[in-house]
């Protein structure tokens, strides 16, 4: 008895079921999504031609990216997100599709190389500067005259500056 | 024949460069002025020499020699006679031939300058030049030689030589293959040579100072004499800049000006390094100060300059402007790596003559703010050298290639290029030797209130965005430090002289070209950064397929696909042109026809925009695809792209304040007059 009532209850739990998982489905199959082109310029922007270098997907004429924008159109449609789709074409063709190296191994070098010099630059000019600010030696020090071609009017709004 | 005359003519602008070098060399060390003017003749005579060569190119090009395989390579009957004549630099040989014809004629003219107070620079000025003059015609005679010709051989094999090879003889081909299609815009045509006329003529300060070095003269003389060259090098190279930037934004069909391609950066490198010399030089000239910086920011331009030339040329990274690819690239190194430690080697040399002739007295002071100006272009110059060859690194240690794009330069130059606007702004306000934070402030209060006024009008128009809030300050802030430096120049002229306001600016720009031209030049800076901030902030686009009479929207703007036409042209295009009419919040504002052409040719298509320009803005249209058979349907890629025209009136503003402060002088040392030879040639401590 107690089985035949949880069967009934089955019933309508599945049909609810039905309805919402696999009738889904079945409207998926028979109406997929399709992307507008502007969904798959969004991913194809942060992807570069793996053919013509240094030219973004979503701008590439060629036929080969067109049909790699087709591809993007497909995975969206499927329902994939932006990051498993540049996964896809990582696996299928390298980092070199990424609009910038992944931060990963030697790639830590493009990021870490800029930065270190800049500082290293700062800190030269600080030294320097510092250097300079105290005398170097007393007989070196000496002002140059005015610019040369600079006429008296340059040279009284550089003293004004100084006088302010 | 003509073939062999320019070769020939070749062949021996290399031996006079040789004997130049020699002549130069022997008369210095043996202290025999004869043989320096001698030398300084062969430099006079390579200019006809090469000429006579680039001629024959031409002559070759503008008459479908096909049997030559250069001309079978860039050149074809259906392109028209200007299209042939560009297409000297339009491939690898022929451009190395141009390079060498910049560099001959400005080695020519700077021969012709009076030497008499500079007589010890003359053999020295006369070899580095003829040095890197002999080095690229050796490209052009050993490696990429423009003349030689096609033949076909006893088993019917086609094969290129200069001289026929056994039982072979002459082919000629019916056709050639034309000029790359992308090459064929006018902005191509005039951008390559602008920027080679600011690659060679670079060659002239850097010749200068090596002269300077190895003489031991620590004066600033030799900056003097190339101000001027310093200045013309880098209005070209600015020039050429910007043109290629129209030139994308007209031709490459992505709805931009500048996509931090490697070749784009190449040309931008020496820019930076010249730029800041340009700055530089000034505290040397006015404070005897930062001799050093001076020589190595000068070393480094000329190195950039031939880097430039080898990345655009030798096809070592691959990109949209790597037309041409060589086996010239280990020359090229060498060469760079020679003249890199050479260079440095004589810096290091004179390291105790080019002491500072005076001391830091403030960190608030020009001078010092110039050096913080230095450090941000060296930044910047990081930066882009780094994403440039790791790709190269990248592929040597793990053999994977890795693209550096945009998002990389624009996240790591952004902070810098704003810091570079601050200066821009502050620098002109601080007093040279010193200023301290009261007297800047004082100079700098009334600019920075007027800029406040523009931040809060730019948030009551719904601007949100931080960036563009950042830079729309900086650029009202320069803006207005610039204009007050004129008033307050103009103002006290005008007190002094009774001469009213606008005579009294003018007088003053006049007698005063390298400081007010500069100031027109920042006032070009703002410009374009305002429609940088516009593209690059504001910018918005949208892809959509419509129907023949369908409308696809954008904003307030939106087109309607009227038709489309397919045609083929006589020079080898496969055209298709669509018709679409422009409407914005409704109301017809025009027509615009993007188009698509195909080249048969070298089976490359081209994406023409259809642009509406307004003040305002761009509405930029592209074709992307259609239906050829019916024509019912087709996708169009549309972009607005904000205040884009103020970055190309701020070029033109730019390349009017460098023509202003480059503008020559009555200078009596630009005449020819013969060389006084009553003080021996030989170098005062070399």
């Amino acid at each position: 008895m107690r089985e035949s009532r949880l069967f009934w209850l089955a019933i309508p739990i599945a049909l609810i079921f039905g309805y919402f998982f696999v009738g889904r489905t079945y409207a998926q199959e028979s109406t997929p999504y399709t992307p507008t082109d502007d969904e798959v310029n969004a991913v194809a922007k942060g992807l570069y031609c793996p053919v013509c270098e240094n030219i973004p997907l979503d701008v590439c004429p060629t036929q080969a990216c067109s049909q790699w924008r087709a591809l993007i159109r497909e995975k969206i449609g499927l329902g994939w997100s932006e990051q498993q789709i540049k996964d896809y074409f990582v696996a299928q063709y390298g980092d070199r599709v990424l609009a910038a190296p992944p931060a990963r191994g030697l790639n830590w070098l493009v990021y870490l190389i800029p930065p270190v010099a800049i500082a290293t630059g700062v800190y030269i000019l600080v030294r320097a500067m510092r250097t300079w600010r105290h005398p170097i030696s007393a007989g070196v020090a000496k002002e140059r005259s005015p610019e040369a071609g600079n006429d008296e009017y340059v040279d009284r709004l550089e003293e004004e500056l100084r006088q302010r | 024949m003509v073939a062999n005359l320019g070769y020939g003519a070749l062949l021996i602008a290399l031996l006079v460069s040789l004997f130049g070098i020699g002549a130069a060399a022997y008369g210095v060390r043996k202290n025999r002025p004869a043989w320096v003017d001698s030398a300084r003749n062969a430099m006079l005579l390579t200019w006809p020499l090469v000429t006579l060569a680039a001629l024959s190119i031409i002559y070759l090009l503008v008459n479908n020699h096909y049997e030559v395989e250069y001309v079978a390579n860039v050149t074809s009957n259906s392109m028209p006679l200007y299209l042939k004549v560009t297409a000297l630099w339009g491939g690898q040989a022929g451009s190395l031939i141009f390079w060498s014809w910049l560099l001959s004629a400005f080695t020519s003219a700077v021969t012709l300058r009076k030497w008499d107070r500079d007589r010890e620079f003359l053999p020295w000025v006369t070899i580095v030049s003829l040095v890197t003059l002999a080095f690229f015609l050796s490209l052009s005679i050993f490696i990429e030689n423009p003349f030689v010709r096609l033949w076909q051989t006893s088993a019917g094999q086609i094969t290129s030589a200069m001289f026929p090879p056994a039982r072979a003889v002459p082919y000629l081909p019916p056709d050639g293959n034309g000029l790359n299609p992308l090459l064929r815009h006018p902005g191509m045509i005039i951008h390559p040579p602008l920027l080679y006329l600011g690659f060679v003529s670079f060659v002239i300060p850097y010749s200068f100072a090596m002269a300077a070095l190895i003489t031991g003269r620590s004066d600033d003389r030799w900056i003097r004499i190339t101000r001027r060259w310093s200045l013309v090098a880098w209005l070209f190279l600015s020039l050429g800049l910007i043109i290629g930037g129209r030139w994308a934004y007209d031709v490459l069909g992505w709805g931009g000006y500048w996509g931090w391609d490697p070749v784009e950066i190449a040309a931008f490198m020496p820019w930076l390094t010249g730029t800041a010399f340009l700055h530089s030089v000034m505290i040397q000239e006015k404070r005897g100060m930062l001799k050093h910086w001076n020589m190595i920011l000068v070393i480094l331009t000329y190195d950039l300059v031939i880097f430039g030339t080898f990345l655009t040329r030798s096809g070592v990274l691959s990109s949209v402007h790597a037309f041409a690819q060589s086996a010239i690239g280990p020359v090229f190194f060498g060469f760079i790596g020679l003249t890199f430690i050479t260079s440095l080697s004589l810096v290091l040399k004179r390291w105790n003559d080019l002491k500072s002739e005076a001391q830091m007295t403030s960190l608030l002071s020009r001078e010092a703010l110039f050096l913080l100006n230095n450090l941000l272009f060296m930044g910047i110059l990081v930066v882009c050298f780094w994403g440039v060859i790791f790709p190269l690194i990248s592929e040597l240690f793990t053999g994977q290639k890795v693209t550096v794009g945009p998002p990389f330069y624009e996240r790591a130059t952004g902070p810098l290029f704003a810091g570079l606007l601050l200066l821009m702004g502050v620098a002109p306000l601080a007093a040279w030797r010193h200023s301290t934070a009261k007297t800047l402030g004082r100079a700098i209060w009334k600019p920075f209130l007027a800029s406040l006024v523009v931040v809060a009008a730019v948030l009551l128009s719904g601007v949100r965005q931080p960036a563009a809030i950042l830079g729309f300050w900086l650029s009202a802030f320069v803006a207005f430090v610039t204009l007050y430096e004129f008033w307050r120049g103009s103002l006290a002229r005008h007190r002094k002289s009774g001469e009213s306001l606008p005579v009294a600016l003018w007088r003053l720009a006049e007698r005063n070209r390298r400081r007010y031209g500069g100031y027109i030049i920042h006032l070009g800076v703002v410009l374009m950064a305002i429609g940088i901030i516009g593209i690059e902030v504001f910018q918005t686009e949208t892809q959509g397929t419509i129907p023949q009479g369908g409308q696809l929207a954008l904003g307030d703007y939106s087109i309607s696909f009227d038709s489309l036409a397919t045609f083929d042209t006589a020079d080898g295009r496969n055209v298709a042109r669509a018709v679409v009419g422009v409407y914005r919040n409704g109301s017809y504002v025009g027509e615009l026809h993007p188009r698509r052409d195909y080249y048969y040719e070298s089976q490359q298509p081209m994406t023409i925009p259809g642009v509406r320009s307004t003040w305002e803005d761009d509405f930029y249209v592209l074709l992307v695809d259609w239906q050829p058979i019916s024509s019912q349907g087709a996708t169009f890629k549309v972009y607005r792209n904000p205040l884009v025209n103020w970055l190309w009136l701020g070029g033109i503003v730019f390349i009017l304040g460098t023509l202003v402060a480059a503008w020559p002088d009555h200078d009596p040392e630009t005449k020819r007059l013969p060389v006084k030879r009553t003080v021996p040639y030989a170098a005062t401590d070399a």
